[in-house]
């Protein structure tokens, strides 16, 4: 098979002109600062994570460790930092919800089942997780 | 309603120009105008040195995606009149370099499409007499992800692609997943190693508005989602079934 | 600077890219590419909407397809031409489908079909209403699986070199950069499709200036048909966007301004309430827009700013229908004219949509002059005759697409030794470059607008060349390009730039549809009868004593114009008479 001859393809040509994306660009549609807000959320349910076992470490060694870390954690920078954090960790769970059905193309009897269907169902298997958490600590 | 409106549109002349300038153009305002037709307008009657692309004027060729007073649309589907009283911002594609005024370069984006296999791989010998039976059922499945028409709008909205033009984008992976979905198609494993790479779906963080530019409702947005799923799932199956089934 | 192929293929839509894969198929050590002036997914194949046709069901037959081909040309049709179509078409299209075209289906998986106008059985595949658009993706996208296929995208082809009777290359201007180069080969194939920009109202995209006809009529190759303009009668007023022949198939009815179905004033059945094949709303589509013209006379059709127009009702299909079937059509009507064709009627008239006629080619899809070959809606073998049925055009780019690759794979394969590659091609390419960057753009501002030119000319066909023509009339017509061929060259060129110059390339277009718009109305001048789309109020009959033939264009050296009248091929169809609705 001879190969082809064909002319090389014009060099970029004179001086394409490539624009640079700003570095606020995330500040320039809702859109994307929901996105990079979304995003930033993860940092928050790390917090929730390291914050869940510093708690469990506390319990684990025994009743006075417990109550220090009840003291620390009604400290106003926690309460705020754990109030921010909560926020985005809500901003976090209804964005995932709200976008899982677009990974979840699920088909019964043929027929594709509709997106606000599938949020649906995450939404509700929150609530009753919720429920049963919330029973189990305060009931 | 006015009968004239201001388009301010970017020029740039690579001979002598460093970078984009902006001129500005009056024309008529018509009530079934196109943004396109004020372009031409302009080009026929007042200034022959504008150059832009265009063709099918009915939204299916692809060719005229501009920047509109910031988003990217067809020029072609975007009425003069929503922008009354204007101005209108006209402006090449975002995200490509601009070869002249509102034209610019898409092959990076030809080059692409080539590397996601865009046919219909078969594993047998001859195809059959007649055709593969498909049902409607089966063409639902991938029917949505054939319909792009290469506009680029979706390249132009994502701004993952701004910042890393190898991530391979939304056209082209939605395109490897209307054959990927395609009953008559036994390539999916041909294109995991493209579509699973680092610059494929992986890139993508779902910022999600390449599906709210697409003119089409081709949504690649959801096509990348899903390609993770499937990415993810059968790569847990490798690892846990190492020899078991495909 | 050049380069050279075995075969070039101007013109990257349907028939150009099918083509392409013919020659690779046939005989992969060929070295072929693609020169085409847009993105070939930009080609205008891609708006083709209703459908394509081709015999599948038991209860069809290729002779009726035949039949309907022929009758619906109204007998200027070359029947070996149609033989050899209406028997390649299910293979060809068959091809398509195993090639990922997305055709719609039955619930039991087969390949669906749908009416479709002037066809007596039911044999039109479609996908949705996008059969165009399916079409050209799966072939360019099949394209790009064969790495032999080179393709020069966005170059523009502004002369077809030949030396010593045999057609040697092409000179090229790459619009990115402004360089201007000859690319030589041993075989040329134009797919550069039809001209309905030289007319006001098309349904055509801007790409469609006849380039290819034009290249091939100055390089010395005859034009054949060219008088022959299909009329679609339903498009958009303004934009002349298509509105789809199915959704008269699907049950759409043609209203005056009285809500009268006038089409049964003009002998094309009676009127009922669902379609009935090649009746009515489906009969073929000249009768229909010379209909449209007759009820203008009379006064019954409706006035608006852009024109007259009769209504499309499609009210009565209901929602569901027409967002499964013609999903296309409300989509355009909504984007583009502002109305849902589910609440109100779409108001519609007659715009250019085909060309018959074209570059003259035999069954194979060669032309007379040695080495060049053409297949698709510039080529006139002809399988149309006077009038194109609807859903045979995409057929045809893929039968005499693959015909001319495999044609000219074989003209490469016997032409192999001998001749110079045409050392003079290489000089008149020099010469081209030359006279380009002297004559166009070198030329001052300050002149006359190109626009002006061009809308005169549109303005004069479509008064002179329209559906019902004078001898009076075409010949002002006439005139008048004659005028605007001497004003062309003094018009302004502002644009000097180098890098993708539209204006250079919208003088280029303009010159070459001026030259495609005189063999129009030289051709209709001499054609002293009415056949099919081709209407004259001082000869309205059809003379197949003396017209049973093809009007086939040439160029003298002078540039003035001869036309012969070769015979139509007849085999097994002697002519009849067109009937429709009884």
């Amino acid at each position: 098979m001879s190969a082809p001859t064909q002319l090389p393809r014009a060099d970029r040509p004179v001086r394409a002109y490539r624009r640079r994306m700003p570095l606020l660009w995330w500040l320039g549609r809702r859109s994307y600062l929901l996105f990079v807000a979304r995003e930033v959320s993860s940092i928050f349910v790390a917090w929730f994570v390291v914050y869940l076992l510093l708690l469990v470490w506390a319990v684990s060694r025994g009743e006075a460790a417990y109550r220090r870390f009840l003291d620390w954690s009604a400290n106003p920078f926690v309460i705020a930092l754990n109030v921010v954090a909560l926020l985005f960790v809500l901003l976090h769970a209804v964005t995932w919800f709200n976008l899982a059905p677009a990974a979840m193309a699920v088909k019964v009897r043929g027929r594709r089942v509709p997106p606000l269907l599938i949020a649906a169902a995450h939404f509700g298997a929150w609530a009753v997780v919720s429920a049963a958490v919330a029973w189990i600590v305060l009931g | 309603m006015a009968d004239r409106i201001s388009l301010q549109v970017a020029r740039y002349r690579p001979e002598r120009d460093a970078e984009p300038t902006t001129q500005s153009y009056e024309i008529p305002l018509r009530k079934d105008w196109a943004v396109l037709d004020g372009l031409n307008y302009i080009k026929d009657e007042l200034d022959g040195t504008l150059s832009y692309r265009w063709s099918c004027r009915m939204g299916i060729c692809g060719s005229c995606g501009m920047t509109v007073n910031g988003e990217p649309k067809l020029t072609c589907a975007t009425f003069l009149t929503d922008y009354a009283p204007g101005p209108v911002r006209v402006e090449p594609l975002r995200n490509f370099p601009v070869v002249r005024d509102l034209v610019v370069d898409i092959d990076d984006f030809m080059e692409k499409l080539s590397v996601v296999q865009p046919w219909i791989i078969r594993h047998d010998e001859e195809p059959p007499d007649g055709e593969y039976l498909q049902t409607p059922a089966e063409l639902a499945d991938y029917k949505q992800y054939s319909m792009c028409i290469n506009c680029m709008l979706c390249y132009s909205a994502c701004p993952i692609y701004g910042l890393n033009e190898h991530f391979l984008g939304p056209a082209a992976i939605a395109l490897a997943q209307r054959y990927n979905l395609d009953s008559r198609d036994e390539g999916a494993a041909d294109r995991m190693e493209a579509l699973a790479s680092q610059t494929g779906v992986w890139d993508c963080t779902y910022v999600g508005e390449c599906s709210v530019a697409c003119p089409k409702g081709v949504d690649p947005a959801g096509a990348i989602q899903r390609y993770k799923l499937t990415a993810a799932t059968a790569t847990l199956k490798s690892f846990l079934l190492p020899r078991g089934g495909r | 600077m050049s380069s050279s192929h075995d075969v070039l293929i101007v013109g990257g839509g349907g028939a150009g890219l099918r083509a392409a894969i013919a020659v690779v198929e046939a005989n992969p050590a060929l070295n072929v590419a693609i020169v085409s002036k847009v993105y070939p997914m930009r080609s205008h194949t891609v708006s083709a909407e209703g459908g394509a046709a081709a015999v599948i069901r038991a209860e069809d037959s290729i002779d009726e397809h035949a039949y309907d081909t022929i009758s619906g040309g109204d007998w200027l049709c070359d029947q070996d031409a149609v033989e050899a179509f209406v028997n390649e078409a299910p293979e060809e299209m068959l091809r398509l489908e195993h090639w990922g075209c997305p055709w719609s289906r039955e619930p039991d998986g087969h390949i669906a079909v749908r009416p479709f106008g002037g066809m007596k059985r039911v044999r039109t595949w479609f996908a949705a209403d996008k059969t165009g658009f399916h079409l050209l993706h799966t072939l360019f996208q099949t394209s790009l699986k064969y790495q032999e296929i080179a393709r020069y995208d966005e170059w523009f082809v502004t002369k077809l070199l030949v030396d010593d009777g045999r057609v040697r290359g092409v000179v090229a201007i790459e619009l990115r950069s402004g360089r201007i180069e000859t690319i030589t080969a041993k075989a040329v194939i134009l797919c550069t499709g039809g001209c309905g920009r030289v007319f006001p109202f098309t349904t055509n995209a801007a790409i469609k200036t006849g380039d290819g006809m034009a290249l091939a009529y100055r390089a010395g190759a005859p034009l054949k048909d060219m008088e022959f303009v299909q009329y679609h009668p339903t498009g958009l007023p303004f934009t002349g966007i298509l509105i789809t022949e199915a959704a008269r198939a699907e049950g759409g009815w043609l209203l005056n301004k009285d809500g009268y179905r006038y089409l049964q004033d003009y002998d094309l059945g009676t009127p009922q309430p669902g379609p009935v094949l090649r009746s009515m709303e489906l009969g073929p589509r000249d009768r229909l827009s010379q209909a449209f013209v007759k009820e203008m006379e009379k006064g019954r059709t409706i006035d608006t700013p852009y024109g007259a127009v009769v209504n499309l009702d499609l009210r009565h299909l209901g929602a569901k229908l027409i967002n499964t079937k013609l999903p296309m059509v409300r989509e355009l009507c909504l984007d583009y004219e502002n109305i849902d064709p589910i609440k109100e009627m779409i108001p519609v008239r007659p715009v250019v949509h085909y060309m018959m006629g074209g570059v003259s080619t035999d069954i194979h899809g060669a032309t007379p002059l040695e080495g060049l070959y053409a297949a698709g809606e510039v080529a006139c073998v002809s399988i149309n005759g006077a009038n194109r049925l609807g859903s045979n055009s995409l057929p045809e780019l893929l039968v005499f697409g693959a015909r001319a690759g495999h044609a000219a794979a074989e003209f490469v394969a016997e032409h192999v030794q001998g001749r110079h590659s045409g050392s003079t091609a290489l000089a008149q390419g020099e010469d081209e470059q030359r006279r380009l960057e002297r004559d166009v753009l070198g030329r001052e501002g300050g002149g006359e607008r190109i626009a002006t030119i061009r809308t005169e000319m549109q303005t004069a066909m479509e008064q002179g060349a329209g559906i019902y023509r004078t001898e009076e009339e075409m010949a002002k017509c006439a005139d008048k390009l004659r005028e605007l061929q001497e004003r062309l060259p003094s018009a302004s060129i502002d644009d000097h730039s180098k890098t993708f110059n539209t204006e250079l390339v919208a003088a280029l277009e303009l010159g070459l549809m001026l030259d495609v718009a005189e063999t129009i109305v030289q051709s209709a001048q001499r054609r002293e009868e009415s056949r099919g789309a081709h209407q004259r109020i001082d000869f309205p009959d059809r003379d197949d004593e003396r017209f049973l033939a093809h009007s086939l264009v040439h160029r003298n050296a002078d540039g003035s114009s001869r036309v012969e009248y070769p015979p139509v091929t007849i085999t097994r169809w002697p002519p009849g008479e067109r009937v429709y609705g009884r």
